[in-house]
């Protein structure tokens, strides 16, 4: 739970554009607006869900928080630090405290580097630790992550999912970082395996005093693990609230239609299901003013030509609609 | 390899994992034992053994001196002292097919290893920073593919002069650009893979990812191309020898000696033919060899 109300992360107007080349000159003819302008925080301690359907730009906003991906515009400040602005070798310094864990336990672990080596790199990186303590640090890790002694000198293919996937979570802790963003670290795995690994994550999130930006398609997962949730459509964010907030009284259309495909694990509950019309318009061309007003029922005129800015409604409860 | 463990409690799969040591199944060890029941494989790869042996005992192991020469003795058929006969200035021609086989394996390693080098850094660069590096790197490749391999490396001969050394040049500039196209398609899949963008979120240095991270994942391809572009080298020496431009007489080179004994293959045949088959033997070797490891490491094909 968050425990302070201070802001660890702060992103403002973050933008990101994939521009599309073509002739022969490779001149630029269009972007995909991957992420097109997202204002969030996290406070320390706390895991904010981000969900949002395939391709809203969720995965490319935990990438350019890490600067895996350079911001087209924008502003992330870490601590009251803008870090878009740091230079290579402060951002490297940087690094230390910002870790990433993967969705895909099987391309996320190079398949020719020891358990060892792979947890133990950041290590040496930062010339943290070497030779004895390397190892003894990364032993450490291993069991905090459920794993044995036994693991360090195995290659990644002898292991399973879950267990790759405590691998790359060791890997994100080796440099003690505060904020951790988990790209759909459980999706690929299986359902069992899937509540272990949440509930590691969780132990560690209280043993270590880790911030979470957990990004996820699957809303019962993120209901289970988040204190906040912001939901995404097309490169925007469209609300955040506080988790019970905003799963019971969901206020953007979008959410309520997101909300509404939970499956309820019992036959006799009857729900009203709102199925939304259409497809996901192309991040090539967004639609004017909301992103979301070609699908919306309740639009108004107004909405297909001024863009809603994210408001608080109260209670820390922002969204981003003409509606309220 | 562990997929059905996934479910088990973790006290569960610690005790599974002990059997699993026992049981030991790396990498290396699984292509080693898909390699093993490969026949034509092993085939190719004892009888390189088997040169690489002769090769170096070549001196105890040849009847004869390969550079004596005796005009009273020329063209012997082959028989019980010249077991495979002699050639124009009477030279035993199994003792130069014997003392051949040094040149024929160094010819085929040396540039084969140097254009792997330079073919897997180029390739490796041009592959991880991609935009105008990759373009330049690529269109010179390009140029090089352009001609046809023995004619570059006939005009690379005339040029420098006809030497050993200078094949080892000629072959090298040849050679590197098949290597850095593979290399650089390896490395194009592999950069986008979660790891290397792990590595990257750690702040490891550019130079260190590739060395450590997308390099190591090269070499199942590199092997294959490195055991296939031996004989493919091994057959340009003999061209270039036999059309004049590589090794120089009297040195015992096999296309060398396939080039001298054309004139007489109707009187004196075994003085062409010999080196021929050996060309034949270590170039299918080489290729069987290839052709095995290319199965071997292919995780695809595991039954």
């Amino acid at each position: 739970m968050a425990n302070t109300q201070e802001k660890l992360l702060e992103v403002k107007g973050v933008k990101k554009y994939f521009p599309i080349t073509g002739g022969i000159f490779q001149k630029v003819i269009g972007n995909v607006k991957a992420v097109d302008g997202v204002d969030m925080f996290i406070k320390r301690g706390e895991t904010l869900g981000l969900v949002g359907e395939s391709g809203c730009g969720k995965s490319t906003l935990g990438r350019v928080i890490l600067r895996l991906l350079d911001a087209t515009e924008g502003e992330i400040n870490y601590g009251g630090k803008n870090i878009l602005k740091l230079k290579k070798e402060q951002m490297r310094e940087m690094r230390k405290k910002m870790q990433i864990i993967f969705q895909d336990p099987y391309a996320s672990l190079n398949p020719r580097m020891t358990i060892g080596d792979i947890i133990g790199e950041p290590m040496d990186i930062f010339g943290l630790a070497s030779g004895r303590e390397k190892e003894e640090k990364v032993l450490e890790l291993l069991h905090v992550v459920g794993l044995g002694t036994q693991h360090i000198r195995r290659y990644p293919h002898e292991f399973s999912g879950g267990q790759r996937q405590r691998i790359g979570i060791a890997r994100a802790l080796a440099v003690d970082p505060e904020l951790i963003i988990c790209d759909e670290p459980v999706s690929a795995l299986d359902v069992s395996v899937r509540s272990q690994v949440l509930n590691l994550m969780q132990e560690l999130q209280e043993k270590f005093s880790l911030t979470y930006l957990f990004i996820s398609h699957d809303l019962s997962v993120v209901k289970h693990i988040s204190d906040r949730v912001s939901v995404m459509y097309l490169g925007k964010v469209v609300e955040i609230a506080e988790k019970n907030e905003l799963y019971d009284k969901p206020l953007h259309p979008y959410t309520r239609a997101l909300l509404s495909a939970i499956p309820i694990p019992d036959p006799e509950v009857k729900r009203e299901r709102i199925i939304l019309e259409g497809d996901v318009p192309s991040p090539v061309n967004p639609p004017s003013g909301c992103h979301f007003h070609t699908r919306c029922k309740y639009a108004k005129p107004e909405c297909s030509k001024v863009e809603p800015e994210l408001k608080d409604v109260g209670g820390e409860h922002f969204v981003a609609c003409h509606l309220y | 390899m562990g997929v059905d463990k996934k479910d088990t409690p973790l006290h569960e799969q610690l005790e599974f994992d002990e059997e699993m040591e026992l049981q030991g199944t790396t990498f290396m060890r699984e292509v080693w034992y898909r390699f093993r029941r490969n026949k034509m494989a092993m085939a190719g790869a004892i009888t390189i053994i088997f040169l690489i042996l002769i090769a170096c005992f070549a001196p105890w192991v040849a009847p004869h001196d390969p550079y004596r020469v005796d005009l009273n003795e020329q063209f012997i058929a082959p028989c019980a002292k010249y077991l495979l006969g002699t050639d124009m200035y009477g030279r035993d021609v199994l003792s130069r097919v014997i003392f051949g086989t040094r040149i024929s394996l160094v010819i085929g390693l040396v540039p084969s290893i140097i254009s792997m080098i330079l073919g897997s850094v180029l390739g490796i660069i041009s592959g991880y920073y991609g935009g105008r590096v990759d373009t330049a790197i690529m269109r010179v490749a390009d140029m090089v593919m352009a001609f046809p391999s023995l004619l570059l490396a006939m005009a690379v001969m005339y040029t420098l002069g006809a030497n050993l050394y200078n094949i080892f040049i000629a072959l090298s500039i040849v050679g590197w650009a098949g290597t850095a196209r593979v290399v650089r398609a390896q490395t194009l899949s592999i950069k986008e893979k979660e790891f290397v963008e792990s590595a990257r979120a750690i702040g490891v240095k550019n130079w260190i990812i590739m060395i450590r991270h997308i390099f190591p994942n090269c070499i199942a391809p590199l092997l294959v191309l490195l055991t296939l572009g031996i004989p493919e080298a091994i057959m340009s020496e003999a061209s270039l020898s036999f059309l004049g431009v590589g090794a120089q007489p009297p040195t015992p080179s096999w296309g060398l000696m396939i080039s001298n004994g054309k004139e007489y293959l109707l009187s004196a045949p075994w003085v062409a033919i010999t080196p021929g088959f050996a060309i034949l033997i270590i170039v299918m070797a080489f290729n069987f060899l290839g052709d095995g490891l290319r199965d071997a490491l292919d995780p695809f094909m595991k039954q």
